[in-house]
């Protein structure tokens, strides 16, 4: 029932500028809806990895970023989506050190790390969507 | 965006001015990797102060770096990681392990110099 | 047009016929305001709440609340209403209001209106029905409003309060130039392991430090969760080109570390703080001697 004055920003991810445009505009929400300037960093260097995964496995897709009321807890999400080849084996993906593109593979399991929660859906048809929240402390 | 390369004796310092794309962290690799060379530099020192992310991308590439420079002769060291680009770092699993890290420009010459005079007097660096 | 009223007087009434009432009953309140407002006030003083606030006081909030709640009921949007509960409550809570107060406030002006209501359509029982319909859904939503803003404000402050004193428990010593001691007294939680090292890691840059002990002789247990935090903590503190050094490890602990399996290899560990700082003092190039030997 609180309704919050920042709108949802969408940003389209085609390419490694879109990486950057991508966390700073997680950046300035966060420090607009008054996150710690520390969870600030967390939030956009997840969403730095999230729009990394896309270019590296999708090539194009989408992050949106928006503010989030839930039981009364106030805080960012950060929907990645893509229409590429989906994971195959989520368990795998979510392993620290898997990476199927000869990278760190620490993607995933480190966007959990540096998020308060954190879901994935993704199969062949119709690609990939992470969705991922930070609560403000 | 190019990040300057400065050369400061017998070191090269490049400051990252700001948000970087991947694009230009390899051309800042390719361009320090080249200029030891030319250059006959003992040792890079990379000043991140105005990083405020540094994610796997970035922290793969100031590695390829270290390593690179390595096999060219010379030392870096990384300086100025902010403490919340510190933390969200670890968080993500990133730790930089085999690269030098100093807390400022100041102490990345200082820890430069340590290093060449070791080198210079033959006696091995401990750790 | 009254006829048509009377000829539908079912309890309940339709939407339509409900937000048509709406303006009258607005313009209603705004009529007998004064005479409304006092009334509460009144009420307020009798219920013996807010005793903390003069009279006055208790007036002059009165007639905000009485304004802002008009608003609610003619535009629907509580937002300025809700700023205006997280203003009054940011300036009463530190007076010791309680919330029960504030409720009670919020349902008294509710009943005060509704008796008013009452009053002037109980020759209509249908009209007054179609009021109330129009009257009850906003009147709780402007309650809710109102209590939910105080108690919110109440938690920000209890957060507030504790991380204060999360900070105080844990304090940085900037002992030497350059060395930091960072004594950990009591149970670390995640949480509180995670602003250790934050703060830890702002004292490094403010103090430009390089060597870092860490005692944990007052910590009685560690868990998985906390050991890998100072693990990370120790990590962290490397990006920022600080050495750390842990001490005062019990054997409790030493045993916990090594049975799940922490990475200790990265981690400089000395049994006690006195023998931390000696090491300290030693990376940082100082030696320590006694008066006579050093005249030597």
């Amino acid at each position: 029932m609180v309704s919050n004055p920042l709108d949802k920003i969408r940003l389209a991810v085609k390419s490694d500028v879109d990486i950057v445009l991508c966390r700073q505009k997680g950046r300035e929400m966060s420090v607009q809806m008054g996150f710690t300037y520390s969870d600030g960093a967390l939030i956009a260097t997840a969403i730095s990895e999230l729009a990394r995964n896309i270019v590296k496995y999708a090539n194009v897709g989408e992050i949106s970023i928006s503010p989030v009321e839930v039981g009364g807890k106030t805080g960012i999400q950060v929907i990645a989506r893509d229409e590429g080849p989906g994971i195959r084996n989520i368990d795998l993906a979510m392993q620290d050190g898997y990476s199927t593109s000869g990278g760190l593979g620490l993607g995933l399991p480190g966007v959990r790390r540096l998020m308060d929660t954190f879901e994935i859906v993704s199969n062949d048809s119709s690609g990939t969507k992470v969705t991922t929240t930070k609560w403000r402390r | 965006m190019l990040v300057p390369i400065l050369k400061q004796g017998q070191y090269l310092i490049a400051s990252v001015q700001a948000a970087l794309t991947d694009a230009d962290l390899l051309k800042l690799r390719d361009a320090l990797t080249e200029q030891v060379g030319t250059f006959r530099s003992r040792g890079v020192i990379v000043d991140v102060t105005s990083l405020d992310v540094m994610d796997s991308f970035a922290c793969r590439t100031l590695s390829d770096l270290a390593n690179m420079i390595k096999l060219r002769g010379a030392e870096t060291v990384i300086v100025g990681i902010q403490p919340e680009v510190a933390f969200a770092m670890v968080q993500l699993g990133l730790k930089l392990e085999d690269v030098a890290t100093a807390l400022d420009l100041e102490e990345g010459l200082e820890f430069l110099n340590r290093k060449t005079l070791q080198m210079r007097h033959g006696i091995k660096p401990p750790r | 047009m009254a006829e048509s009223r009377r000829r539908q007087a079912n309890i309940r009434s339709s939407p339509e016929a409900t937000a048509a009432v709406l303006p009258e009953l607005v313009a209603l309140l705004r009529q007998n305001r004064t005479e409304l407002r006092e009334e509460w006030a009144r009420r307020i003083t009798e219920a013996q709440l807010l005793t903390a606030m003069t009279k006055e006081e208790i007036f002059a909030e009165a007639t905000s609340i009485y304004d802002n709640y008009v608003d609610v009921l003619e535009t629907g949007a509580v937002e300025a209403l809700q700023a205006y509960a997280r203003n009054l409550s940011e300036r009463i809570i530190p007076r010791g209001v309680e919330t029960n107060e504030v409720v009670g406030i919020v349902l008294l002006l509710r009943d005060v209106l509704a008796r008013s209501l009452f009053k002037k359509y109980q020759s209509d029982f249908a009209l007054l029905n179609r009021v109330l319909d129009a009257y009850e859904p906003a009147a709780n939503r402007i309650a809710v409003t109102v209590s939910v803003g105080f108690v919110q404000e109440r938690e920000r402050i209890i957060r507030e309060q504790q991380e204060a004193i999360r900070e105080l428990s844990t304090p940085v010593l900037p002992v030497r130039e350059r060395l930091l001691i960072l004594p950990i007294i009591g149970v670390i939680d995640p949480q509180r392991a995670r602003q250790l090292t934050e703060q830890l890691l702002r004292g490094i840059r403010s103090n430009r430090a390089k060597v870092v002990v860490i005692d944990i002789t007052g910590v009685p247990t560690i868990d998985s969760t906390v050991a890998n935090h100072l693990v990370q903590t120790v990590e962290s503190a490397r990006l920022l080109g600080a050495t750390v050094i842990v001490t005062g490890l019990s054997p409790e602990i030493a045993q916990t570390l090594v049975t799940i399996g922490v990475d200790l290899g990265k981690m400089n560990t000395v049994g006690d703080l006195r023998g931390g700082i000696e090491e300290a003092e030693r990376l940082l190039g100082y030696k320590v001697a006694a008066l006579a030997e050093a005249a030597q």
